[in-house]
Protein backbone atom coordinates (compact mmCIF):
# COMPACT_ATOMS: atom_id res chain seq x y z
CA UNK A 1 0.00 0.00 0.00
CA UNK A 2 1.16 3.11 -0.83
CA UNK A 3 0.11 5.44 2.31
CA UNK A 4 1.74 8.44 0.49
CA UNK A 5 -0.95 8.76 -2.88
CA UNK A 6 -3.82 8.88 0.07
CA UNK A 7 -6.27 11.02 1.20
CA UNK A 8 -7.48 12.08 4.74
CA UNK A 9 -11.11 10.71 3.61
CA UNK A 10 -9.50 7.23 2.16
CA UNK A 11 -7.06 6.60 5.14
CA UNK A 12 -10.26 7.00 7.48
CA UNK A 13 -12.04 4.55 5.75
CA UNK A 14 -9.19 1.89 6.12
CA UNK A 15 -8.74 2.46 9.87
CA UNK A 16 -12.79 2.61 10.26
CA UNK A 17 -12.40 -0.87 8.28
CA UNK A 18 -9.37 -1.84 10.36
CA UNK A 19 -7.25 -2.38 6.93
CA UNK A 20 -4.78 -0.44 8.53
CA UNK A 21 -3.81 1.78 11.96
CA UNK A 22 -2.43 4.64 13.76
CA UNK A 23 0.35 3.55 14.90
CA UNK A 24 1.58 1.54 11.04
CA UNK A 25 0.11 4.87 9.72
CA UNK A 26 2.15 7.28 11.63
CA UNK A 27 5.65 4.65 11.61
CA UNK A 28 5.39 5.17 8.01
CA UNK A 29 4.85 8.94 7.76
CA UNK A 30 7.97 8.72 10.62
CA UNK A 31 9.70 6.84 7.81
CA UNK A 32 9.17 8.72 4.90
CA UNK A 33 10.45 12.13 6.91
CA UNK A 34 13.54 10.09 7.94
CA UNK A 35 14.34 9.10 4.26
CA UNK A 36 13.59 12.64 3.00
CA UNK A 37 14.24 15.18 5.23
CA UNK A 38 18.10 15.42 5.02
CA UNK A 39 17.31 16.48 1.73
CA UNK A 40 14.78 19.81 2.12
CA UNK A 41 14.91 20.20 5.83
CA UNK A 42 11.27 20.76 6.30
CA UNK A 43 11.34 19.57 10.24
CA UNK A 44 12.87 21.55 13.24
CA UNK A 45 11.48 18.92 15.70
CA UNK A 46 10.70 15.40 14.87
CA UNK A 47 7.95 13.99 18.10
CA UNK A 48 8.52 10.51 17.42
CA UNK A 49 7.34 9.21 20.94
CA UNK A 50 4.73 11.28 20.93
CA UNK A 51 3.32 10.83 18.02
CA UNK A 52 3.46 6.89 18.58
CA UNK A 53 1.92 7.62 22.18
CA UNK A 54 -1.34 9.34 20.39
CA UNK A 55 -1.63 6.74 17.50
CA UNK A 56 -1.91 4.10 19.65
CA UNK A 57 -4.43 6.14 21.51
CA UNK A 58 -5.81 6.91 18.47
CA UNK A 59 -6.49 3.30 17.24
CA UNK A 60 -8.09 2.57 20.64
CA UNK A 61 -10.79 5.59 19.96
CA UNK A 62 -11.45 3.87 16.68
CA UNK A 63 -11.94 0.49 18.36
CA UNK A 64 -14.13 2.06 20.91
CA UNK A 65 -16.17 3.38 17.37
CA UNK A 66 -16.22 7.08 18.26
CA UNK A 67 -13.66 8.00 15.78
CA UNK A 68 -13.83 12.12 14.54
CA UNK A 69 -12.64 13.05 11.11
CA UNK A 70 -8.85 13.36 11.78
CA UNK A 71 -8.77 10.81 14.39
CA UNK A 72 -5.50 8.76 13.90
CA UNK A 73 -4.11 10.76 10.79
CA UNK A 74 -0.42 11.39 10.87
CA UNK A 75 -0.05 15.92 10.95
CA UNK A 76 2.56 18.21 11.23
CA UNK A 77 2.38 22.28 12.52
CA UNK A 78 4.89 24.78 11.50
CA UNK A 79 6.87 25.56 14.92
CA UNK A 80 4.94 28.61 14.96
CA UNK A 81 2.19 27.17 16.78
CA UNK A 82 2.60 26.20 20.75
CA UNK A 83 2.65 22.93 21.61
CA UNK A 84 2.80 21.49 24.89
CA UNK A 85 5.61 19.86 26.76
CA UNK A 86 7.71 20.50 22.96
CA UNK A 87 10.21 22.56 21.71
CA UNK A 88 8.21 26.06 20.32
CA UNK A 89 11.63 27.79 18.35
CA UNK A 90 9.19 29.81 15.75
CA UNK A 91 12.96 29.43 13.54
CA UNK A 92 14.71 31.99 15.66
CA UNK A 93 17.80 31.45 18.07
CA UNK A 94 15.98 33.53 20.89
CA UNK A 95 13.48 30.93 21.48
CA UNK A 96 15.46 27.87 20.78
CA UNK A 97 15.36 26.55 24.17
CA UNK A 98 11.38 26.90 24.37
CA UNK A 99 9.25 24.79 25.44
CA UNK A 100 5.78 25.37 25.16
CA UNK A 101 3.45 24.62 28.67
CA UNK A 102 0.14 25.43 26.49
CA UNK A 103 -0.94 24.18 23.23
CA UNK A 104 -2.37 26.70 20.43
CA UNK A 105 -6.06 26.58 20.24
CA UNK A 106 -5.85 25.08 16.58
CA UNK A 107 -3.12 22.39 17.86
CA UNK A 108 -5.89 21.71 20.33
CA UNK A 109 -8.90 21.29 18.09
CA UNK A 110 -6.56 18.81 15.97
CA UNK A 111 -5.74 16.33 19.68
CA UNK A 112 -9.46 17.14 20.54
CA UNK A 113 -10.14 15.15 17.14
CA UNK A 114 -7.38 12.45 17.85
CA UNK A 115 -5.45 13.95 15.17
CA UNK A 116 -1.38 12.71 15.38
CA UNK A 117 1.15 15.33 15.58
CA UNK A 118 4.78 14.14 14.35
CA UNK A 119 6.33 17.11 14.30
CA UNK A 120 6.86 20.79 14.15
CA UNK A 121 8.02 22.25 10.86
CA UNK A 122 10.92 24.70 9.50
CA UNK A 123 9.27 28.97 8.77
CA UNK A 124 11.12 31.62 8.60
CA UNK A 125 12.01 33.41 11.77
CA UNK A 126 8.75 34.55 13.36
CA UNK A 127 7.44 34.14 9.92
CA UNK A 128 9.36 37.15 8.36
CA UNK A 129 10.30 36.09 4.96
CA UNK A 130 9.05 34.23 1.66
CA UNK A 131 12.04 32.05 0.65
CA UNK A 132 12.74 30.33 3.97
CA UNK A 133 16.35 31.65 4.07
CA UNK A 134 15.85 33.14 7.21
CA UNK A 135 15.66 30.09 9.81
CA UNK A 136 18.08 29.69 12.54
CA UNK A 137 17.34 25.96 11.90
CA UNK A 138 18.47 26.34 8.14
CA UNK A 139 17.08 26.93 4.57
CA UNK A 140 14.21 24.57 3.44
CA UNK A 141 14.89 23.20 -0.26
CA UNK A 142 12.03 22.83 -2.64
CA UNK A 143 11.64 19.53 -3.07
CA UNK A 144 11.00 19.81 -6.83
CA UNK A 145 14.12 21.40 -7.34
CA UNK A 146 16.78 21.38 -4.33
CA UNK A 147 18.71 24.52 -5.69
CA UNK A 148 14.99 26.48 -5.53
CA UNK A 149 13.57 28.13 -2.43
CA UNK A 150 10.13 26.30 -1.07
CA UNK A 151 8.79 29.74 -0.65
CA UNK A 152 7.95 31.34 2.52
CA UNK A 153 7.27 31.46 5.75
CA UNK A 154 5.20 28.19 5.84
CA UNK A 155 8.22 26.97 3.48
CA UNK A 156 8.23 23.36 5.88
CA UNK A 157 4.66 23.29 6.05
CA UNK A 158 4.34 22.93 1.98
CA UNK A 159 7.36 21.31 1.57
CA UNK A 160 6.43 18.55 3.58
CA UNK A 161 3.21 18.39 1.75
CA UNK A 162 4.81 18.08 -1.21
CA UNK A 163 7.13 15.50 -0.57
CA UNK A 164 5.04 13.00 0.97
CA UNK A 165 6.18 13.56 4.79
CA UNK A 166 2.49 14.13 6.08
CA UNK A 167 -0.85 14.82 4.47
CA UNK A 168 -1.61 18.09 5.55
CA UNK A 169 -0.54 20.44 7.75
CA UNK A 170 -1.25 23.97 9.27
CA UNK A 171 0.76 27.28 8.33
CA UNK A 172 -0.23 30.91 9.21
CA UNK A 173 -0.47 33.80 6.31
CA UNK A 174 0.13 37.37 7.07
CA UNK A 175 1.04 38.38 3.66
CA UNK A 176 0.94 35.19 1.49
CA UNK A 177 2.88 32.83 4.14
CA UNK A 178 0.21 30.31 3.58
CA UNK A 179 -0.77 30.49 -0.23
CA UNK A 180 2.73 31.51 -2.25
CA UNK A 181 5.17 28.67 -0.54
CA UNK A 182 2.25 26.08 -1.63
CA UNK A 183 2.17 27.61 -4.90
CA UNK A 184 6.05 26.85 -5.07
CA UNK A 185 5.82 23.99 -4.00
CA UNK A 186 2.63 22.50 -5.88
CA UNK A 187 0.53 22.00 -2.82
CA UNK A 188 -3.40 23.44 -1.75
CA UNK A 189 -3.39 26.07 0.88
CA UNK A 190 -5.85 28.09 2.15
CA UNK A 191 -5.80 31.70 3.95
CA UNK A 192 -8.67 31.77 5.71
CA UNK A 193 -10.78 34.88 6.90
CA UNK A 194 -9.40 37.32 9.02
CA UNK A 195 -11.27 35.76 12.52
CA UNK A 196 -12.10 32.49 11.34
CA UNK A 197 -9.76 30.80 13.04
CA UNK A 198 -8.48 30.99 16.71
CA UNK A 199 -4.80 33.14 16.95
CA UNK A 200 -4.18 31.65 20.08
CA UNK A 201 -0.90 29.95 20.93
CA UNK A 202 0.30 31.05 17.68
CA UNK A 203 3.37 33.35 17.97
CA UNK A 204 2.76 36.44 16.73
CA UNK A 205 4.07 38.67 13.89
CA UNK A 206 1.34 40.76 12.99
CA UNK A 207 -1.81 40.60 14.93
CA UNK A 208 -4.77 42.59 12.52
CA UNK A 209 -3.22 40.36 9.43
CA UNK A 210 -1.78 37.01 10.89
CA UNK A 211 -4.14 34.14 9.97
CA UNK A 212 -4.15 30.11 10.46
CA UNK A 213 -4.46 27.62 7.62
CA UNK A 214 -4.46 24.24 6.01
CA UNK A 215 -1.81 23.29 3.69
CA UNK A 216 -2.56 19.99 1.89
CA UNK A 217 -1.93 17.85 -1.46
CA UNK A 218 -5.32 18.35 -2.66
CA UNK A 219 -8.75 20.55 -1.96
CA UNK A 220 -10.70 17.74 -0.02
CA UNK A 221 -8.44 17.29 2.50
CA UNK A 222 -7.70 21.38 2.73
CA UNK A 223 -11.51 21.27 3.80
CA UNK A 224 -11.43 18.80 6.54
CA UNK A 225 -8.25 20.52 8.01
CA UNK A 226 -10.11 24.01 8.30
CA UNK A 227 -13.20 22.19 9.24
CA UNK A 228 -11.28 21.36 12.26
CA UNK A 229 -9.82 24.16 13.05
CA UNK A 230 -12.09 27.24 12.36
CA UNK A 231 -14.53 28.44 15.06
CA UNK A 232 -14.58 31.26 17.55
CA UNK A 233 -12.67 30.62 20.46
CA UNK A 234 -13.07 32.73 23.61
CA UNK A 235 -9.03 33.08 24.18
CA UNK A 236 -9.07 35.17 20.82
CA UNK A 237 -11.16 37.92 20.97
CA UNK A 238 -10.39 39.02 17.57
CA UNK A 239 -11.84 35.33 16.21
CA UNK A 240 -15.24 35.75 14.94
CA UNK A 241 -18.53 33.85 16.31
CA UNK A 242 -19.54 33.24 12.65
CA UNK A 243 -21.02 29.51 12.21
CA UNK A 244 -18.71 26.81 10.75
CA UNK A 245 -20.07 25.04 7.52
CA UNK A 246 -20.11 21.37 6.89
CA UNK A 247 -17.09 22.50 4.10
CA UNK A 248 -17.14 18.68 2.65
CA UNK A 249 -20.96 19.18 1.84
CA UNK A 250 -21.16 21.48 -0.53
CA UNK A 251 -17.45 20.84 -2.33
CA UNK A 252 -18.80 18.49 -5.01
CA UNK A 253 -21.30 21.32 -6.49
CA UNK A 254 -19.68 23.06 -9.02
CA UNK A 255 -18.95 26.62 -10.52
CA UNK A 256 -21.73 26.42 -13.15
CA UNK A 257 -23.14 30.01 -13.33
CA UNK A 258 -20.70 31.31 -11.05
CA UNK A 259 -18.71 35.11 -11.91
CA UNK A 260 -15.11 34.80 -11.61
CA UNK A 261 -13.73 38.15 -11.61
CA UNK A 262 -10.25 38.26 -13.31
CA UNK A 263 -8.53 42.01 -11.62
CA UNK A 264 -6.77 43.69 -14.15
CA UNK A 265 -4.13 45.17 -12.08
CA UNK A 266 -2.75 41.19 -11.83
CA UNK A 267 -2.31 40.71 -14.92
CA UNK A 268 1.04 42.82 -15.28
CA UNK A 269 3.84 43.22 -17.72
CA UNK A 270 6.81 41.17 -16.12
CA UNK A 271 4.63 38.26 -15.19
CA UNK A 272 6.37 34.89 -15.83
CA UNK A 273 4.82 33.59 -19.48
CA UNK A 274 4.45 30.43 -18.13
CA UNK A 275 2.71 31.64 -15.05
CA UNK A 276 0.49 33.49 -17.45
CA UNK A 277 0.21 30.67 -20.00
CA UNK A 278 -0.95 28.49 -16.61
CA UNK A 279 -3.55 31.34 -15.86
CA UNK A 280 -4.70 31.23 -19.05
CA UNK A 281 -5.18 27.95 -19.55
CA UNK A 282 -7.10 27.83 -15.88
CA UNK A 283 -9.58 30.86 -17.07
CA UNK A 284 -10.44 28.32 -20.10
CA UNK A 285 -11.06 25.75 -17.93
CA UNK A 286 -13.38 27.76 -15.37
CA UNK A 287 -15.08 28.34 -19.10
CA UNK A 288 -15.65 24.96 -20.25
CA UNK A 289 -16.76 24.33 -16.54
CA UNK A 290 -19.08 27.00 -16.96
CA UNK A 291 -18.04 29.81 -14.87
CA UNK A 292 -18.88 33.49 -15.94
CA UNK A 293 -15.80 35.21 -16.77
CA UNK A 294 -15.46 39.21 -16.05
CA UNK A 295 -12.98 41.96 -15.82
CA UNK A 296 -12.72 43.52 -12.65
CA UNK A 297 -10.52 46.31 -10.87
CA UNK A 298 -8.66 46.69 -7.46
CA UNK A 299 -7.32 50.09 -8.72
CA UNK A 300 -4.95 50.36 -5.20
CA UNK A 301 -3.11 46.82 -6.15
CA UNK A 302 0.17 48.61 -6.71
CA UNK A 303 0.45 50.63 -3.07
CA UNK A 304 -0.40 47.31 -1.49
CA UNK A 305 3.22 46.21 -0.70
CA UNK A 306 4.62 49.59 0.62
CA UNK A 307 1.25 49.77 2.88
CA UNK A 308 1.69 46.20 4.24
CA UNK A 309 5.39 46.76 5.18
CA UNK A 310 4.69 49.55 6.88
CA UNK A 311 1.76 48.08 9.04
CA UNK A 312 3.29 44.63 9.51
CA UNK A 313 6.59 45.73 10.48
CA UNK A 314 4.86 48.43 12.93
CA UNK A 315 2.72 45.57 14.51
CA UNK A 316 5.95 43.07 14.42
CA UNK A 317 8.18 45.60 16.25
CA UNK A 318 5.56 45.93 19.20
CA UNK A 319 4.41 42.11 18.79
CA UNK A 320 8.38 41.43 19.56
CA UNK A 321 9.10 43.78 22.32
CA UNK A 322 8.08 40.85 24.68
CA UNK A 323 11.34 38.75 23.61
CA UNK A 324 13.41 40.35 26.68
CA UNK A 325 15.31 37.96 28.00
CA UNK A 326 13.21 37.65 31.17
CA UNK A 327 10.24 35.33 31.11
CA UNK A 328 11.47 32.89 28.73
CA UNK A 329 14.09 32.43 25.45
CA UNK A 330 17.80 32.82 25.16
CA UNK A 331 19.52 35.55 27.85
CA UNK A 332 22.51 37.28 27.22
CA UNK A 333 23.75 39.34 30.09
CA UNK A 334 27.34 41.02 29.99
CA UNK A 335 26.63 42.77 33.39
CA UNK A 336 25.19 46.35 31.81
CA UNK A 337 22.41 46.20 33.72
CA UNK A 338 18.76 45.64 33.11
CA UNK A 339 18.85 47.72 29.14
CA UNK A 340 21.95 46.27 28.34
CA UNK A 341 21.32 42.60 28.89
CA UNK A 342 17.41 43.65 26.88
CA UNK A 343 20.25 44.73 24.12
CA UNK A 344 22.33 42.08 24.16
CA UNK A 345 19.43 39.39 24.30
CA UNK A 346 17.96 40.76 21.22
CA UNK A 347 20.94 41.70 19.18
CA UNK A 348 22.17 38.04 19.40
CA UNK A 349 18.50 36.33 19.50
CA UNK A 350 17.23 37.65 16.52
CA UNK A 351 18.55 37.50 12.72
CA UNK A 352 18.84 40.07 10.19
CA UNK A 353 15.42 40.11 8.43
CA UNK A 354 13.66 39.94 11.90
CA UNK A 355 16.36 43.10 13.13
CA UNK A 356 15.58 44.36 9.88
CA UNK A 357 11.53 44.50 10.51
CA UNK A 358 11.64 45.59 14.18
CA UNK A 359 13.59 48.69 12.79
CA UNK A 360 11.45 49.27 10.17
CA UNK A 361 8.55 49.00 12.58
CA UNK A 362 10.08 50.91 15.32
CA UNK A 363 10.53 53.93 13.21
CA UNK A 364 7.39 53.96 11.41
CA UNK A 365 6.11 54.15 14.33
CA UNK A 366 8.79 56.47 16.43
CA UNK A 367 7.72 60.29 17.44
CA UNK A 368 7.20 62.55 14.39
CA UNK A 369 6.82 59.79 11.94
CA UNK A 370 3.76 58.27 13.38
CA UNK A 371 1.35 59.97 10.93
CA UNK A 372 3.85 60.33 8.05
CA UNK A 373 4.39 56.67 7.42
CA UNK A 374 2.02 54.44 9.78
CA UNK A 375 -1.72 56.10 9.96
CA UNK A 376 -1.04 56.61 6.27
CA UNK A 377 -0.66 52.77 5.55
CA UNK A 378 -3.85 52.91 7.34
CA UNK A 379 -5.70 54.90 5.47
CA UNK A 380 -4.51 53.40 2.39
CA UNK A 381 -5.49 49.72 3.86
CA UNK A 382 -9.49 51.38 4.03
CA UNK A 383 -8.78 52.19 0.22
CA UNK A 384 -7.43 48.71 -0.43
CA UNK A 385 -10.06 46.98 1.79
CA UNK A 386 -12.90 49.10 -0.53
CA UNK A 387 -11.58 47.91 -3.71
CA UNK A 388 -12.37 44.30 -2.87
CA UNK A 389 -15.26 45.03 -1.24
CA UNK A 390 -16.54 46.80 -4.65
CA UNK A 391 -15.43 44.22 -6.72
CA UNK A 392 -17.09 41.50 -4.68
CA UNK A 393 -20.70 43.01 -5.57
CA UNK A 394 -19.85 41.98 -8.96
CA UNK A 395 -18.49 38.96 -9.06
CA UNK A 396 -18.59 35.76 -6.37
CA UNK A 397 -15.05 34.91 -6.34
CA UNK A 398 -11.74 36.45 -8.00
CA UNK A 399 -8.71 34.48 -10.04
CA UNK A 400 -5.33 35.56 -9.89
CA UNK A 401 -1.69 34.35 -9.98
CA UNK A 402 -0.66 33.40 -6.99
CA UNK A 403 3.16 34.56 -7.87
CA UNK A 404 4.77 36.58 -10.71
CA UNK A 405 7.48 33.51 -11.16
CA UNK A 406 8.01 29.48 -10.56
CA UNK A 407 9.95 29.25 -7.23
CA UNK A 408 13.39 31.26 -7.49
CA UNK A 409 16.93 29.73 -6.51
CA UNK A 410 18.07 29.58 -2.80
CA UNK A 411 20.35 33.32 -2.56
CA UNK A 412 18.71 34.62 -5.52
CA UNK A 413 16.95 37.82 -3.75
CA UNK A 414 18.59 37.45 -0.01
CA UNK A 415 20.62 40.30 -0.25
CA UNK A 416 17.76 42.73 -1.56
CA UNK A 417 15.04 42.84 0.68
CA UNK A 418 12.98 44.95 -1.53
CA UNK A 419 12.93 42.71 -4.54
CA UNK A 420 12.05 39.76 -1.84
CA UNK A 421 8.68 41.81 -0.35
CA UNK A 422 7.56 42.71 -4.28
CA UNK A 423 7.88 38.65 -4.98
CA UNK A 424 4.48 38.78 -2.61
CA UNK A 425 2.87 41.35 -4.68
CA UNK A 426 -0.40 39.52 -5.69
CA UNK A 427 -0.74 37.80 -2.16
CA UNK A 428 -0.75 40.64 0.40
CA UNK A 429 -3.68 42.59 -0.70
CA UNK A 430 -5.83 40.17 0.63
CA UNK A 431 -4.66 39.79 4.02
CA UNK A 432 -4.89 43.55 4.19
CA UNK A 433 -8.31 43.40 2.95
CA UNK A 434 -9.12 40.99 5.95
CA UNK A 435 -11.04 38.42 3.18
CA UNK A 436 -9.83 34.50 2.59
CA UNK A 437 -8.05 32.93 -0.92
CA UNK A 438 -6.34 29.83 -1.65
CA UNK A 439 -3.74 28.37 -3.92
CA UNK A 440 -4.04 25.48 -6.17
CA UNK A 441 -1.74 23.75 -8.60
CA UNK A 442 -2.65 24.67 -12.25
CA UNK A 443 0.84 24.00 -14.41
CA UNK A 444 3.94 23.33 -14.36
CA UNK A 445 6.95 25.68 -15.61
CA UNK A 446 9.05 24.77 -18.77
CA UNK A 447 12.20 23.98 -15.54
CA UNK A 448 9.60 21.74 -14.21
CA UNK A 449 8.33 23.73 -11.03
CA UNK A 450 4.77 24.09 -10.03
CA UNK A 451 2.60 26.96 -10.92
CA UNK A 452 0.34 27.84 -8.54
CA UNK A 453 -3.57 29.39 -9.38
CA UNK A 454 -4.88 32.24 -6.27
CA UNK A 455 -8.68 32.09 -5.42
CA UNK A 456 -9.79 35.11 -3.81
CA UNK A 457 -13.42 34.35 -1.85
CA UNK A 458 -15.44 37.20 -0.07
CA UNK A 459 -15.10 37.29 4.15
CA UNK A 460 -15.81 34.19 5.11
CA UNK A 461 -16.95 32.63 1.51
CA UNK A 462 -14.25 29.14 2.05
CA UNK A 463 -16.62 27.04 1.38
CA UNK A 464 -17.23 28.61 -1.91
CA UNK A 465 -13.20 29.09 -3.29
CA UNK A 466 -13.02 25.86 -1.68
CA UNK A 467 -15.80 24.44 -4.32
CA UNK A 468 -14.13 26.01 -7.32
CA UNK A 469 -11.04 24.41 -6.11
CA UNK A 470 -12.19 21.29 -6.32
CA UNK A 471 -14.03 21.82 -9.47
CA UNK A 472 -10.97 22.89 -11.13
CA UNK A 473 -9.13 19.65 -9.49
CA UNK A 474 -11.13 17.33 -11.03
CA UNK A 475 -11.17 18.60 -14.13
CA UNK A 476 -7.38 18.61 -14.38
CA UNK A 477 -4.31 16.61 -14.18
CA UNK A 478 -2.16 19.37 -11.93
CA UNK A 479 -2.87 18.38 -8.25
CA UNK A 480 -2.06 15.59 -5.49
CA UNK A 481 1.36 15.00 -7.40
CA UNK A 482 4.30 13.75 -5.31
CA UNK A 483 7.57 15.57 -5.86
CA UNK A 484 10.70 12.74 -6.82
CA UNK A 485 13.18 12.34 -3.86
CA UNK B 1 18.46 60.19 1.45
CA UNK B 2 14.85 59.43 3.75
CA UNK B 3 17.67 58.09 6.94
CA UNK B 4 21.34 58.57 8.12
CA UNK B 5 23.19 56.53 10.14
CA UNK B 6 22.32 58.39 13.34
CA UNK B 7 18.94 57.78 12.93
CA UNK B 8 19.48 54.76 12.62
CA UNK B 9 21.36 54.24 15.86
CA UNK B 10 18.87 56.20 17.33
CA UNK B 11 15.75 53.70 16.49
CA UNK B 12 18.58 51.14 17.37
CA UNK B 13 18.21 52.08 20.84
CA UNK B 14 14.86 52.33 20.87
CA UNK B 15 14.06 48.73 19.70
CA UNK B 16 16.65 47.56 22.28
CA UNK B 17 19.10 46.40 19.95
CA UNK B 18 22.52 46.37 20.53
CA UNK B 19 23.32 46.48 16.44
CA UNK B 20 27.48 46.13 15.69
CA UNK B 21 28.60 48.89 13.45
CA UNK B 22 28.34 46.69 9.73
CA UNK B 23 24.46 46.08 10.93
CA UNK B 24 23.73 49.80 10.89
CA UNK B 25 25.85 50.24 7.99
CA UNK B 26 23.87 47.92 6.18
CA UNK B 27 20.42 49.04 7.76
CA UNK B 28 20.77 52.56 6.76
CA UNK B 29 20.99 51.71 3.32
CA UNK B 30 18.52 48.84 3.34
CA UNK B 31 15.86 51.10 5.64
CA UNK B 32 16.78 53.87 2.99
CA UNK B 33 15.52 52.19 0.31
CA UNK B 34 12.52 50.55 1.32
CA UNK B 35 11.47 54.18 3.04
CA UNK B 36 12.21 55.68 -0.51
CA UNK B 37 10.06 52.91 -2.03
CA UNK B 38 6.85 53.02 0.51
CA UNK B 39 6.61 56.82 -0.19
CA UNK B 40 4.44 56.11 -2.93
CA UNK B 41 1.65 56.08 -0.49
CA UNK B 42 2.33 59.67 -0.78
CA UNK B 43 0.53 59.10 -4.34
CA UNK B 44 -2.74 59.08 -2.86
CA UNK B 45 -5.41 61.67 -1.31
CA UNK B 46 -5.88 59.86 1.79
CA UNK B 47 -7.76 63.37 3.00
CA UNK B 48 -11.31 62.23 4.99
CA UNK B 49 -9.98 58.65 4.66
CA UNK B 50 -10.98 56.85 7.92
CA UNK B 51 -7.60 54.37 8.94
CA UNK B 52 -8.41 50.56 8.98
CA UNK B 53 -6.86 49.09 12.33
CA UNK B 54 -8.05 45.70 11.98
CA UNK B 55 -9.75 44.12 8.79
CA UNK B 56 -12.86 42.68 10.59
CA UNK B 57 -15.06 45.94 11.96
CA UNK B 58 -15.75 44.86 15.72
CA UNK B 59 -16.95 46.44 18.81
CA UNK B 60 -15.00 45.96 22.48
CA UNK B 61 -15.12 41.70 23.05
CA UNK B 62 -16.21 41.84 26.80
CA UNK B 63 -16.54 39.01 29.40
CA UNK B 64 -17.75 38.47 32.72
CA UNK B 65 -14.56 39.28 34.94
CA UNK B 66 -13.65 35.49 36.60
CA UNK B 67 -11.53 33.77 37.80
CA UNK B 68 -10.54 30.43 35.96
CA UNK B 69 -7.73 28.00 36.50
CA UNK B 70 -4.63 29.09 34.66
CA UNK B 71 -1.29 27.06 33.99
CA UNK B 72 0.21 28.09 37.51
CA UNK B 73 3.27 29.52 38.69
CA UNK B 74 5.65 26.60 37.94
CA UNK B 75 4.62 25.94 34.60
CA UNK B 76 4.50 29.27 33.94
CA UNK B 77 8.47 29.79 34.67
CA UNK B 78 9.30 26.81 33.50
CA UNK B 79 11.54 28.75 30.25
CA UNK B 80 12.34 31.47 32.65
CA UNK B 81 17.02 32.06 32.17
CA UNK B 82 16.79 33.12 36.16
CA UNK B 83 14.12 32.93 38.93
CA UNK B 84 14.02 33.33 42.41
CA UNK B 85 11.05 31.75 44.10
CA UNK B 86 7.81 32.59 42.27
CA UNK B 87 9.48 35.61 40.77
CA UNK B 88 11.39 36.03 37.28
CA UNK B 89 15.11 37.67 38.35
CA UNK B 90 16.34 40.31 36.32
CA UNK B 91 19.41 41.74 36.14
CA UNK B 92 19.78 45.57 38.83
CA UNK B 93 17.42 47.78 37.63
CA UNK B 94 18.42 50.77 39.91
CA UNK B 95 21.98 51.85 40.70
Amino acid sequence: MDLNSLTISQLRAQLAAGETTSVELTRAFLERVKATDGKINAFITVCEQEALTAADEADQRIAAGNAAPLTGIPLAVKDIFNTREVRTTCASKILDNYVSPYDATAVARLREQGAVIIGKLNMDEFAMGSSNENSAAGSVKNPWDLSRVPGGSSGGSAASVAAGQVLATLGTDTGGSIRQPASHCGVVGLKPTYGRVSRYGVVAYASSLDQVGPLARNVEDCATLLGAVAGYDPADSTSVDVPVPDYLATLKEGVKGKKIGLPQEYFIDGLDADVQAAVEAAIETYKQLGAEIVEVNLPHTDYAVACYYLIATAEASSNLARYDGVRYGVRVDNGEGLIGMYQRTRAAGFGDEVKRRIMLGTYALSSGYYDAYYLKAQKVRTLIRQDFLAAFEQVDFMLTPVAPTPAFRIGEKVNDPLQMYLSDIFTIPVNLAGTCALSLPCGVSSEGLPIGLQLLGKAFAEAEILQAAWAFENATDFGGKLAPL
Amino acid sequence: MKINREDVEHVARLARLALQPAELDALTGQMDAILDYVEKLNELDTEGITPTAHAVPMENAFREDLVKPSIGIARAQQNAPDKDGSCFKVPKVIE
